[in-house]
């Protein structure tokens, strides 16, 4: 391609001007409407611009080979830049983790200050950075003026403020350290601000890797921040591809990495930080539904289609890219749909009077063309208007598909181009079904003029995000995140600031962990004891005693183990006291099954309902405290007042749960429409809890508690050691009604049920209290459809000493939030 | 059409969603230089030029017409290479007993003129008078008569009672073109213009019509998608072409362009026309004429340097 300026599209010289008007007044067409290229073309020194990255406040060139950026809407050449190597993560981490005490002294008003200036700096360039944005991503520069940068602006705007708030809205936190941020090409700059605000705000530094294809805007936001004067260090941009993302996933000195782009690379970040410690964020792929119900303003759906999924070309993660419309309407919708997309107008991005630029690259739109050829091949109708489109440069036109089988990869995969299914279903039940029918959860689109309707419909549907008569809005007030395989964490809002904050330590508090119930310590160093090499001496049973057969409970029925094996387990001085079921993995496929079949009633219940169930559990509990107390002498060697203390702590932490079942509140968020933005506090849904030995009972209570409190049902693997007083809690929750499948307990050898449990699909999420190098297991399993994982390698929860911080934490991990739009009007 | 009850209350409309679509047409649709010019002179030919004062006069009349017939200086014209007898105002909308000044003023121009009636604005005059007002405005010479529903009707739901209404205008206008005036900001919700709208295409309008600029609101741009959907489907049921014309609150040519790019991308080119489009206004023009005047020289212009209307 021609590697100087080529034509952007202009207007004629003065002499046929005359025409032009004559022509223009006799038919009502819709001339060019350039944008200038003027001060992009000075910046990039019309593609001669060589960067480096930007490290410590230094622009360096490093060691990697010469890459070159192009539009492609023209192919014209913009810049070089370079391919970070692992050289060049490594001196970026070392400056970002040098900058991190003098930027947290700082103080949460200094970092305002500089956050501040960043959203003013990116108004004052505005028109520049939405020029280069759009020169490299290829997407309307209207959208980039409108939408990309004022956001991006928004974003910094709003997260000054939570840095000059943060020490008294968030007390008991801190930054988590070096973070590395990895953000894709479909909005270079307000993913940086996504990224780069929250962390910087919570006393972060960073280093950023943009995207390959569209590095030049946040190269553009380094110079801007190194002009005026953010400290050097706080901000890192090394430019680079997956080899250099990679570098930067696995380097040791990054505390925590966030990520937005393909499930499947979101799936690689989750293995390879897996059993690291590193917290992690990761914004992933989508298929969004877009429900049409027939008491819809049909017109003002086809609007939200428009700006569903050809917002961007259709490279947008939440793109309504599944229309289901109902059955009644399906004819009408259609017909109005093609109508609308005959008047979408495809042309250069710099063209202000065009709804679509190009796409990306070449080979995304080979991607795009790849889908369309499978559905037909699987029968679907695609669609496409008689629009104009540019014959050179990646330009698509918008395309409907319909008539396609379920099955087909154009109905259940992310497209992530200018291409709509249509699906059609009978109920508002069906329309949930099918919304729902998906790997992904990032967003979805609810129209309907009945407001009962939309609020049945929004919380059913699983997803982080639904917009109820709009679509694709979004706010730095309002987080923005996904469910299932869409990912994990927030960005935006109160939500997305616990992404770049973890409590400060325990240790770092109280001056050391001491155990204050004088237990015995955690199990032995070096992996789960072996049954076998256990002293095999005969339980020593009182005469007057009956055996006790001790079971798993399932589906609320106590069950004997699948395996049809029992372990002996011994107190700390290694006489054996009882012997409990070996779970193995058809008893965890038992036990979740259960848990899914309660899922629905449990966490459709009221916080009121779930209150009374676990102040009964903790009633019950209360009444055979001695009985309890004396196990867990007997059992786990504690001292007569420690094994009280630890009774009496579990009571509290059903108490404490009991409590919150119907005041962990959502938000209002104030976002600038007229709408309601309001922030649920969902269930996470099936949660796997793994039990510590150091607390054999308030640490099997207090999590189930937690889970319950919040809507969840839970499968609860008991402490390997001492798992007797958690199989004997059973008979407790047996009696306090607590709905069959809400809570399954499993006792066992880890090392053989967490493998099963973790890697489960029906499983949402993992809390893990004993945190050893099964927890890396556990992570490294679970990217199979990236359920959430805590692992409390800090120490956080202390089961014995229950702090408010500590409800906090685990009702924030116990929920995930939805935020529903519902804009309102007459 | 007979009243079709069913259309008329199935009709939804989501305010939001029309308002964001109002705020993001403009902006999606930049309409410049040489095309912006051809544009605002398209705009010209929309404009029923009007004046609805209580001390018009016949003086004012005439003057109006005048301009009317030339809206835009000759040399202007003559630089943007369209011939001076292409642009002229599409009408001159009075008062009843301005029409005889206005028929005489516009006499071998071509331009009709339009009597606001039925007791405009509010029109809550008996019934009979309103009609008689209406044979007498076309008697004397009135080819278009821009009547005004009773908002009542529509608030209380009388669908029936507001299309007896309109067909008995129908009548009474005769040939006369009809331009039905729903008083928008007096509606309540969109969805009530919607139906409104609905109602009048259904009773024999030949346009529906925004405003009559003397309500609190008039024409907005929400509204405004509203009534084109209406239109729209209107025509997709019955294969007839409505009109519609903004009327009320219209000022810059920046409204202007914005309207037009409504009617274009919520009708189709076949609306971009004086028949099937109007906007009701005053001092507009003098706004275009200005851009127009820039357009040419280069130099920002001055409302001194164009004809007063």
């Amino acid at each position: 391609m021609d590697e100087t300026l080529p034509p952007v599209p202009r207007t004629a010289g003065p002499e046929n001007k005359a025409a032009l008007v004559r022509e223009a007044f006799a038919s009502p067409d819709y001339g060019p409407a350039p944008e200038s290229d003027q001060f992009a073309g000075e910046w990039l020194r019309d593609g001669r611009r060589d960067f480096g990255h930007f490290i410590g406040g230094r622009w360096t060139g490093g060691n990697g080979a010469k890459r070159k950026t192009r539009c492609p809407a023209d192919g014209r050449l913009l810049a070089t830049f370079r391919h970070g190597t692992g050289d060049d993560v490594d001196r970026a981490t070392a400056a970002a983790r040098a900058a991190l005490p003098a930027w947290q002294e700082l103080g949460g008003h200094g970092r305002a200050r500089h956050l501040y200036r960043l959203a003013r700096q990116l108004q004052k360039r505005s028109r520049l950075f939405a020029v280069v944005e759009s020169l490299d991503n290829g997407k309307p520069v209207r959208e980039s003026r409108d939408l990309d940068i004022p956001l991006a602006a928004r974003h910094f705007h709003h997260h000054a403020g939570w840095a000059q708030l943060l020490a008294s809205e968030f007390p008991g936190y801190e930054r988590v350290g070096a973070v590395g941020q990895i953000i894709p090409w479909n909005f270079p700059l307000l993913m940086l601000a996504w990224k780069v605000a929250p962390a910087l705000a919570a006393g972060c530094t960073v280093v950023l890797k943009p995207a390959e294809y569209t590095p030049l805007t946040a190269l553009l936001f380094a110079e801007v921040a190194d002009e005026t004067g953010l400290p050097p260090g706080v901000l890192n941009v090394v430019t680079g591809d997956g080899a250099t993302g990679a570098a930067l996933v696995r380097h040791p000195d990054i505390a925590k990495v966030a990520f937005t782009g393909s499930t499947e690379v979101g799936r690689d970040i989750r293995r390879a930080t897996a059993g690291t410690g590193k917290h992690l964020s990761l914004e992933l792929g989508g298929k969004s539904p877009f429900v049409v119900f027939d008491s819809a303003d049909l017109d003002a759906a086809v609007e939200g289609v428009v700006d569903g999924v050809w917002f961007n070309q259709g490279q947008v993660c939440c793109a309504g890219s599944r229309l289901l419309v109902q059955e009644s309407v399906e004819d009408e919708m259609h017909d109005r749909l093609r109508a609308r997309m005959e008047r979408i107008r495809v042309g250069h991005p710099l063209d202000k009077a065009i709804d679509m630029g190009a796409l990306v690259d070449r080979v995304q739109m080979d991607r795009v063309r790849g889908y369309l050829e499978a559905g037909r091949a699987d029968g679907a109708a695609i669609w496409q208007p008689e629009t104009p489109v540019p014959e050179d440069g990646f330009f698509m036109p918008p395309t409907l598909c319909t008539g396609a089988p379920a099955s087909s990869s154009i109905v259940t995969e992310e497209i992530f181009g200018p291409v709509l299914v249509s699906l059609t279903f009978r109920t508002p039940a069906e329309a949930v079904a099918l919304a729902n029918d998906t790997r992904y959860g990032l967003a979805a689109s609810v129209w309907t003029e009945d407001l009962s309707l939309a609020l049945d419909v929004a919380p059913a549907i699983k997803a982080g995000t639904v917009w109820v008569n709009c679509t694709n809005r979004f706010d730095a007030a309002s987080g923005f995140g996904g469910y299932r395989e869409s990912g994990f964490g927030r960005e935006g809002g109160r939500e997305g600031m616990w992404e770049y904050l973890k409590p400060i330590a325990r240790g770092a508090r109280t001056g050391g962990a001491a155990d204050p119930a004088g237990h015995v310590a955690a199990p032995a160093e070096g992996g789960p004891p072996d049954p076998a090499s256990r002293p095999r001496r005969r339980i020593d049973h009182p005469r007057d005693r009956i055996d006790r057969t001790r079971k798993l409970w399932i589906g609320g029925v106590q069950k004997r183990p699948d395996g049809g094996c029992s372990l002996t387990v011994a107190d700390p001085a290694g006489t054996p006291v009882a012997e409990v079921p070996r779970g193995n993995r058809k008893d965890v496929r038992n036990a979740v099954e259960a848990a899914a079949g309660a899922r629905a009633r449990w966490g459709g219940g009221s916080g009121h309902l779930r209150a009374q169930i676990l102040y009964f559990v903790a009633e019950n509990l209360a009444a055979r405290a001695d009985e309890f107390a004396a196990e867990l002498t007997r059992g786990t060697g504690a001292d007569e007042a420690g094994a009280e203390a630890e009774v009496e702590a579990a009571v509290q932490s059903l108490f404490t749960f009991a409590a919150w079942a119907d005041k962990h509140d959502g938000r209002v968020h104030s976002t600038p429409f007229r709408n309601v933005t309001f922030a649920m506090n969902e269930p996470v849904g099936t949660v796997a809890v793994r039990c510590a030995d150091r607390t054999p009972l308030a640490g099997v209570a207090g999590p189930i508690a937690a889970a319950l409190s919040q809507g969840n049902v839970a499968v609860v693997v008991l402490p390997e050691r001492f798992p007797v007083p958690g199989l004997d809690f059973v008979q407790v929750m047996e009696t306090s009604d607590i709905p069959a499948g809400a809570v399954n307990v499993l006792s066992g050898i880890h090392r053989e049920v967490m493998p099963t449990l973790a890697a489960h699909d029906d499983v949402d999420q993992v809390w893990d209290f004993v945190a050893d190098e099964l927890s890396g297991d556990a992570e490294r399993l679970s990217a199979g459809n990236l359920k959430r994982v805590w692992v409390d390698r800090e120490g956080a929860v202390d089961w014995l000493a229950p702090s408010a911080r500590q409800g906090d934490l685990l009702l924030r991990k116990g929920t995930r939030v939805k935020n529903i739009w519902v804009p309102y009007g007459v | 059409m007979p009243l079709d009850l069913d259309a008329v209350r199935g009709a939804r409309v989501n305010r939001s969603a029309a308002d964001h679509r109002a705020a993001t047409l403009a902006s999606r649709r930049s309409v410049k230089r040489e095309w912006q010019a051809g544009w605002l002179l398209r705009a010209v030919t929309m404009i029923d030029l009007t004046t609805l004062a209580g001390d018009d006069t016949q003086g004012r009349v005439r003057r109006l017409c005048g301009k009317a017939r030339r809206p835009v200086r000759s040399d202007l014209l003559a630089s943007l290479g369209v011939p001076a007898s292409e642009v002229a105002a599409a009408a001159v909308c009075v008062y009843h007993a301005l029409v005889p000044a206005a028929r005489d003023a516009l006499r071998g121009s071509g331009i009709p003129v339009a009597a606001v009636s039925t007791g405009f604005p509010a029109g809550l005059a008996p019934f009979g008078t309103r009609l008689a007002e209406i044979r007498e405005s076309v008697e004397a010479g009135a080819e278009e008569v821009d009547v005004v529903i009773t908002r009542g009707s529509v608030l209380r739901g009388g669908w029936e009672r507001l299309y007896d209404e309109v067909a008995g205008f129908r009548d009474a206008c005769g040939d006369a073109h009809m331009k039905v005036i729903l008083g928008v900001g007096e509606l309540g919700t969109l969805a009530n213009v919607r139906r409104a709208a609905t109602v009048a295409m259904m009773a024999g309008a030949d346009f529906v019509k925004t405003s009559t600029g003397k309500e609190t609101v008039n024409a907005t741009l929400p509204s405004g998608i509203v009534l084109a959907r209406a239109v729209r489907d209107y025509h997709g049921a019955t294969g007839i072409r409505v009109g519609l014309k903004a009327a009320g609150g219209l000022k810059t040519a920046r409204d202007a362009l914005s309207w037009l790019v409504l009617v274009k991308e919520e009708l189709g080119d076949a609306w971009m026309d004086p028949r099937l489009f109007r906007i009701g206004a005053s001092s507009l023009l003098a706004d275009i004429e200005r851009q127009l005047e820039h357009h040419v020289t280069g130099r920002y212009s001055a409302f001194h340097r164009h004809p007063l209307g």
